[in-house]
């Protein structure tokens, strides 16, 4: 800010040196870029619009296009949900470091709920195996552990997806406005909107947004056919996607499909506006840490030790 | 100042005879029921081997610590072996019945009260929901399991199980 020259000054253009006549434009190069930008205008103008933008005939159309669409590459009848955050919830997760044994099965009842790439692979959760010597240290943590059992002697897990920041870095610097966060406070992406610049993934502290470099693969008679339309629904190639609480669930009073399949209940969730919840019991009652707390990120995800 | 302290005396002698009384009340009123009703499975019975009392109820009760040969040789005690035999849990007069430390009678379906006597910390985690596994609604009806249903009553550790696949390391895309 103190040298806004430095910073201002245009750089001199580097033909300068070799051209001296000032490069003159034809008519026909001011024609085609003027009818270029005139396209351009047209198709953001007409285009698609943004999903708080339509009105509520032309989204429930849209959705039904989407419906006919999913059904008939999937050959099984899809819903697209919308279903809008509950008033006076927020939601927040809190997983028990203390319990994890890092069995994997959240990874795999995620990818199947929330209908991720099989080939190529995309995973929303990653399983971090850590050493209990260092603690929690991801310079040193192994997401590719393959020992026949688990938990292995002197190693802890800390699984890692979207932790729904409420300071969410990645929603701030998508060029598009593809990405935000919804009132319940789940952080979601407009599949429609995301150009698949990958900032976001840059921004993100935790590694928890995923970039599909493949057309996606979803088996026929796999597909998880309730969707909704901010989260599971099938994904083209090239667009950014994460964890969303599973908001085709949790929007209709459900808990995760991650909580519900884990062996050892070290997954938790609910409301944090609710005193009676379960996540304010943890956050009252036990030792609870967020990760990397220093980059003020203020996760919605909390990890605690409940022994 | 005399008054003061015969007061004291006075009251303190009334203390001394009200309180086994208040003991004994306190050692008859019944134990703190769960105020909820909570919504468990079924207990986790072996095939076959309930009710008990098709076997029991034609035996005599023998209390001795004993290795078991003829039946239940499958079951290995490593819960508190030393200081726990059968019939501290379960009940010798209703053999479909398990007792508490009071003698109060539980079914198999309230068998969690029985682990919460010991396992006081985590009986208050599992009935606010953060111990053990929930399903269900978040705002709603929530399932429980039940102690037994995760962990053997005999062997209460966890075993090691095998982990999902690893992820695949990152690679260029076929296309």
């Amino acid at each position: 800010m103190d040298h806004p020259v430095t910073l201002a000054a245009p750089c001199p253009p580097r033909e300068t040196a070799v051209q001296t006549r000032s490069p003159r434009v034809s008519r026909r190069e001011f024609a085609s870029c003027a009818a270029a930008a005139a396209a351009g205008w047209l198709m953001t103008a007409c285009g698609p619009r943004r999903l708080h933008e339509l009105s509520k005939d032309q989204l429930r159309s849209r959705l039904r296009d989407l419906e006919r669409e999913y059904s008939r590459r999937y050959s099984a009848t899809v819903t697209v949900a919308d279903t809008p955050a509950m008033p006076g919830v927020l939601f927040a997760y809190a997983l028990d470091i203390s319990r994890c044994i890092g069995c994997r099965r959240c990874v795999y009842a995620c990818v199947e709920e929330n209908n991720q790439s099989r080939d190529p692979q995309v995973h929303w959760i990653k399983v971090l195996q850590m050493d209990k010597e260092r603690g929690v240290d991801f310079t040193h943590a192994d997401p590719y552990y393959e020992p026949r059992e688990v938990p292995e002697d002197k190693h802890f897990y800390v699984p890692v997806a979207c932790q729904q920041c409420r300071n969410a870095p990645c929603t701030k610097v998508c060029p598009t406005g593809a990405t935000w966060t919804e009132p319940d406070g789940i952080v979601v992406i407009d599949y429609d909107w995301c150009i698949g610049c990958r900032y976001c993934m840059a921004a993100c502290p935790y590694g928890a947004r995923h970039f599909n470099w493949g057309e996606p693969s979803i088996p026929k008679g796999q597909l998880n056919p309730k969707t909704h339309v901010l989260g599971n629904r099938p994904r083209p190639k090239g667009v950014v996607e994460k964890c969303t609480f599973c908001i085709q669930r949790t929007r209709n009073g459900r808990y995760p499909a991650c909580v519900e399949v884990c062996p050892v209940g070290a997954r938790k969730f609910g409301n944090l506006l609710d005193p009676e919840s379960e996540i304010r019991y943890i956050i009252e009652h036990k030792r609870v840490l967020v990760l990397k707390e220093d980059l003020n990120t203020v996760p919605k995800f909390f990890y605690f030790y409940a022994t | 100042m005399t008054r003061g302290v015969r007061h004291g005396l006075g009251l303190a002698a009334l203390w001394l005879l009200l309180a086994p009384a208040g003991d004994a009340l306190g050692a008859q009123s019944p134990p703190q029921r769960p105020a909820e009703r909570l919504e468990v499975p079924p207990p986790p019975f072996s095939d076959g081997i309930f009710p008990c009392s098709a076997c029991h109820a034609s035996m005599k009760v023998n209390r001795a610590r004993r290795p078991l040969n003829d039946m239940h040789a499958d079951i290995v005690l490593a819960h508190d072996a030393e200081h726990r035999w059968c019939l501290d849990c379960h009940d010798a007069e209703n053999r479909d019945m398990l007792h508490l430390a009071s003698g109060e009678r539980v079914s198999f379906d309230e068998s969690y009260r029985l682990c919460g006597q010991c396992h006081g910390e985590k009986y208050r985690d599992w009935r606010a929901g953060v111990h053990g596994r929930r399903t269900g609604d978040w705002n709603g009806h929530k399932a429980y399991l039940l102690c037994a249903n995760c962990h053997n009553p005999h062997q209460p550790h966890f075993k090691a199980i095998e982990p999902k696949p690893a992820p695949v390391r990152p690679s260029r895309p076929r296309k």
